[in-house]
């Protein structure tokens, strides 16, 4: 058996030799080399578009032929946002974790930031990146990869800071008396620990990165326009141009990617995910992906990562195992804490004329428009809040009934799943052109477009509820003969209580941060627009009045962050203790 | 090697001098968790500290580990201070600790890891590990396949594999079956014995009085609130000990005595031969006692035992079956429960005044007598009248209901009283007891949405109850705000 693996060794053509018998394990080597080549072409056309030199009009082309090398520059920008926001999230929550006295202020930071819409950060973000790279198209790239980092990073801090908070007493205490470095606690508690969390986080990000595309890649500031090449752009051009037979190419190839990312890359991840679990008894039925039985099935990446990966590993576990003989109670060198209490003045000096310029900006407003944003805020109020009702008054009773009928959620639940996974912004383009046909005007369409991006977790949510609740009561609620209304209020309201909840929240976060994009929108050289603070955003964006859009910006993150705090925080803590079906 | 552990003149390995551990409470007072302490660990000995649940007998486990720093006092290392480094110790932990996505190896593999010890090394010490305790075979298998026994075999392999000097294990069997518990154990105490075990010396915590004398070359007491040492003795029978021979018995149930009358002294059965005692019983010198006791408040405010009033019942019910007296050993042992969970009942049935405790025998009293005879209706107003006689908080909560003209209050009100006297877990346990008993004796309804302890209906002053009131116009001191 040795000799004969040492023999392949020698002569590569003896796998030609075995090709009709066929090991599986070399198939995956086949695909994964010609993975390997085409990343490398995606490189060098990505650097060369990148570092060359600034077009600031670049024309979209609104062939579909097109549409592959657009999908593939915008998978690539919120790839890198994404990469961004992973990096920004390990050493946010680190910190905020480890460290109680920074942790009392970003946490609440983390809570207002998670409020402000993407599309506020728009014009200082594109404005700073394209001065700080002029003249290269890099500027803008950069500009776009961090507005949609903006849109992706905070719920994964949050989620990471959480799992950090939680990782149990002993488990630390284990690494802690086994004198772990801290890069081994990292490595070996900390990270896989929070996997789980982080991982379906990430994916809701880079679900709201899709959201946000269209209007991270084209946008006018002033009186520049700049645009990128992207399926965003693609999308917001053959809208703009009421070229219909574009933009469902579009929003097919949209879809297409992002099924394709969920069987390569979502899928395999979760799957692989699932062994940093923290369960007692194995679960029966864990998920499975054909992917990630390909990679670990792949001979040759197997090969790759024992001489790569896992002496490089070594390397670095023993380093700084080496070097940590007494970090604990190193004493800080006097300088040190001076240098510390120094950045915390210049942190708190810059926090304060942050907040001075910004009073001094509001007091300066014009009556008028502070009417006008406040008429806004109360109309997307309404319109967040009608559009909750709506989706809850659908989808309970339709979730419920899925959750009750086994054989139904096999049908339904991969079908909304899918419905789901497609950007309602992707879709606004083909409501929009129905609504018109119609004739209801954006007042409408704008509900039903938010409807679209944010009914699905009210769904999802009440499925997984509907689910959740013991049989044993189902069962009991038969036996008295409870029916209709009774039944509905002793059993599934407060049954389904807590998921509802948290379909409620991410729903409301969502439609808020979504009407930015649901209430103001280019369509055929039109700006069709209504009343609501998301289109004032929208607008000040767009014509460059840092002054509204601060204004607006402001009045939106502190109604979130009142309403979260007054409305939603109380009722998780209600569904936490009193509905809680504790098994 | 048990002859040697007897000499006292062998160097402790650890030795804690006069260590405390206290918290701050919210309103600047401090609780004590852990009273002025001495105690050490020398050479080729088993220390096992025995005391009742949430007596902080982990809380000193983490002191001696270096995990946590005592609020005063000095740890000792070789007679030398530790200055916040974590000395060459293991742990074996009650719910095990492993990390869950790693193998079986990777797990024992770990510490080797942290200390910086090579691949190859590596890998042939925890294989060596792993056979000595049993587990070849599950290398690459993951924690989460494995049984509890097989899971905490993998701890005790994780422990073995640094080579501690001191092998520390809190409450090691308590999450496993009976079996697999005494299996376990015994398997322990062979590794030990034959030396094979590569720590020379091991430090158990444990409620279990059974597996302390099993076990142990020395045997300390521990009371609580705060925790002191209340026994500390040397155990001389030899190697394996019978469960069921006289000195075994003996010793058990003397510690059964220490643990439930801590203020009487006990005489240690048969000194020369069994055992010899290290500190008399009452642990430290009054004096001591009351130069620490300067700076802090002590408790003084009753502790309620953590028991249902079923499990009262049903204790006081067999007593009475069995004559109104009996051994506190055979009632557990026919019970079958551990000391921890007989403890608290026994304790319930005392300040009720349902029994009293003598040399390690619980006897009925004529109260506890009516009581057990007593059908469901007649048992309430019995608990209430006992209640309403004994137990401060519930004549409190009584008073305060019936003097508001609403009859009403809001619980925080008793929550604040009783955040004087105790540490923040145990505040609310002692509230969950309180408002357990309150309710089954009729004296309160508690609305737990609202927060809010109304009078009940069958106790409301207008009308005059079967039961008498005693209306003690004491302790009603309102808690500062």
């Amino acid at each position: 058996m040795k000799k004969l693996t040492s023999m392949r060794g020698f002569s590569a053509y003896r796998i030609w030799a075995q090709l009709p018998g066929l090991e599986i394990s070399y198939l995956p080597d086949l695909v994964m080399f010609g993975a390997g080549i085409a990343l490398f072409y995606g490189v060098l056309v990505v650097g060369r578009s990148w570092l060359g030199p600034f077009t600031p009009q670049v024309e979209i082309s609104r062939s579909p032929l097109a549409l592959v090398p657009y999908a593939g520059y915008s998978l690539l920008r919120i790839t890198i946002a994404y990469l961004l926001s992973l990096a920004f999230t390990l050493v946010y929550g680190y910190v905020a974790a480890y460290n109680p006295r920074a942790e009392r202020f970003m946490i609440p930071l983390l809570d207002v930031l998670q409020s402000i819409p993407v599309l506020s950060f728009l014009p200082t973000v594109m404005l700073a990146m394209v001065a700080l790279f002029p003249g290269r198209q890099l500027g803008v790239e950069a500009g776009a990869i961090l507005l949609i980092f903006t849109g992706q990073v905070w719920n994964m801090a949050f989620s990471f800071y959480a799992s950090l908070k939680s990782i149990p007493n002993e488990m630390r205490e284990a690494a802690k008396v086994y004198r772990f470095s801290w890069w081994q606690r990292f490595i070996e508690m900390e990270l896989p620990f929070s996997a789980i969390g982080l991982v379906w986080n990430s994916m809701m990000s880079v679900a709201g990165g899709w959201f946000f595309l269209m209007a991270c890649e084209m946008f006018v500031l002033g009186s520049r326009d700049f645009r990128l090449p992207g399926l965003g752009s693609y999308l917001q051009t053959a809208a703009g141009a009421g070229d219909t037979r574009s933009i469902l190419w579009g929003v097919a190839t949209m879809i297409a990617v992002i099924v394709l990312l969920d069987q390569f890359v979502w899928r395999p991840v979760i799957a692989w995910a699932e062994k940093f679990k923290v369960e007692q008894v194995e679960s029966s039925d864990a998920p499975r992906s054909w992917v990630l039985d390909l990679i670990r099935h792949s001979r040759g990446l197997s090969q790759i990562r024992k001489k790569t990966v896992r002496p490089l590993a070594e390397r670095l576990m023993l380093h700084f195992a080496h070097k940590q003989p007494s970090n604990d109670a190193e004493p800080r060198s006097p300088w040190k804490i001076w240098l510390m209490r120094l950045l915390v003045m210049l942190l708190l000096a810059g926090i304060s004329y942050g907040v001075v310029r910004v009073v001094m900006i509001l007091t300066g407003l014009h009556k008028t428009e502070l009417q006008q944003t406040g008429i806004g805020l109360a109309a997307t109020f309404l319109r967040v809040n009608l559009t909750l009702l709506i989706g809850a008054l659908w989808t309970i009773p339709a979730g419920v009934a899925i959750g009750f009928n086994p054989r139904l959620a096999r049908i339904a639940q991969p079908l909304a799943q899918i419905a789901a996974s497609v950007p309602a912004t992707a879709l606004f383009p083909v409501v929009l052109l129905l609504l018109i046909r119609i004739g209801g005007g954006l007042g409408v369409g704008s509900i039903v477009l938010l409807l679209l991006g944010t009914q699905w977790y009210i769904l999802f949510n009440v499925i997984a509820g509907a689910i959740a609740i013991p049989t044993d009561l189902k069962e009991c609620c038969s036996v008295f003969r409870m029916q209709g209304i009774q039944r509905w209020k002793k059993l599934i309201l407060p049954g389904i209580f807590p998921y509802l909840v948290t379909g409620m929240v991410t729903a409301s976060g969502g439609a808020w941060n979504a009407s930015i994009v649901a209430e103001y929108f280019h369509f055929k050289g039109h700006i069709y627009t209504t009343v609501g603070l998301g289109a004032i955003i929208s607008q000040a964006s767009d014509e460059s009045n840092s002054k509204l859009l601060l204004v607006a910006t402001v009045m939106m993150a502190a109604t979130v962050v009142t309403i979260n705090r007054l409305v939603w925080r109380r009722l998780y803590a209600l569904a936490e203790t009193r509905f809680r079906l504790e098994t | 090697m048990n002859e040697a552990a007897g000499n006292s003149t062998t160097e402790a390995i650890i030795e804690a001098v006069g260590v405390e551990k206290s918290y701050p409470q919210a309103d600047g007072t401090r609780i004590q968790v852990v009273g002025l302490t001495n105690l050490s660990i020398e050479p080729g000995k088993i220390v096992a500290l025995l005391g009742p649940s949430g007596c902080g007998k982990s809380t000193l486990l983490r002191i001696l580990t270096g995990l946590s720093h005592p609020s005063s006092g000095t740890l000792l290392w070789h007679g030398k201070p530790l200055d916040g480094q974590m000395p060459n110790v293991a742990i074996v932990f009650q719910s095990f600790a492993l990390f869950p996505w790693l193998t079986v190896l990777d797990n024992v593999e770990a510490p080797l890891e942290a200390k910086g010890v090579p691949a190859v090394e590596r890998r042939k010490r925890a294989l060596r590990t792993l056979d000595t305790v049993g587990l070849d075979g599950f290398e690459t298998a993951y924690p989460k396949e494995l049984s509890g026994g097989m899971k905490q075999r993998v701890g005790f392999a994780r422990a073995l594999v640094v080579e501690p000097e001191v092998l520390f294990m809190d409450e090691p069997f308590s999450a496993l079956d009976v079996l697999t518990a005494e299996n376990l154990r015994g398997e322990l105490l062979e590794l030990w014995l034959t030396k094979k075990m590569p720590a020379s010396a091991i430090f158990i915590v444990t409620h279990n009085i059974e597996e302390a004398v099993m076990l142990a070359d020395r045997v300390m007491v521990l009371g609580r609130n705060p925790a002191r040492i209340r026994s500390d003795f040397n155990i001389r029978l030899k190697h394996p000990r019978d469960r069921k021979s006289a000195r075994f018995v003996e010793l058990v149930d003397y510690i059964y005595k220490v643990m439930t009358e801590p203020e009487v002294e006990h005489a240690l059965p048969d000194a020369e031969t069994t055992a010899e005692i290290i500190l008399p019983t009452g642990g430290l010198t009054r004096d001591a006692l009351k130069k620490q006791e300067g700076p802090l408040r002590t408790t003084k405010y009753q502790m309620l035992p953590h028991a249902r009033v079923g499990g009262i019942a049903g204790l006081l019910e067999l007593l009475h079956d069995h004559g109104g007296r009996e051994d506190l050993f055979r009632l557990a042992e026919e019970l079958v429960m551990d000391v921890e969970d007989l403890l608290p009942i026994l304790e319930a049935c005392v300040v009720l005044g349902f029994a009293w405790l003598k040399e390690g025998d619980m006897q009925i009293t004529p109260q506890g007598v009516a009581f057990a005879e007593a059908d469901i209706q007649q048992r309430k107003v019995l608990f209430r009248q006992a209640a309403l006689e004994h137990i401060t908080i519930l004549k409190q909560i009584d008073s305060v209901l019936k003097r508001k003209t609403d009859h009403s209050i809001a619980d925080e009100f008793f929550h604040d009283i009783l955040d004087e006297h105790f540490a923040e877990d145990e505040v609310q346990r002692q509230f969950e007891t309180a408002m357990n008993w309150g309710r089954y004796a009729e004296i309160f309804d508690y609305d737990r949405d609202q927060g809010r302890l109304v009078l009940a209906e069958s106790s409301a002053p207008s009308q005059s109850s079967a039961t008498p009131v005693i209306d003690t116009p004491t302790q009603n001191s309102a808690p500062k705000s």
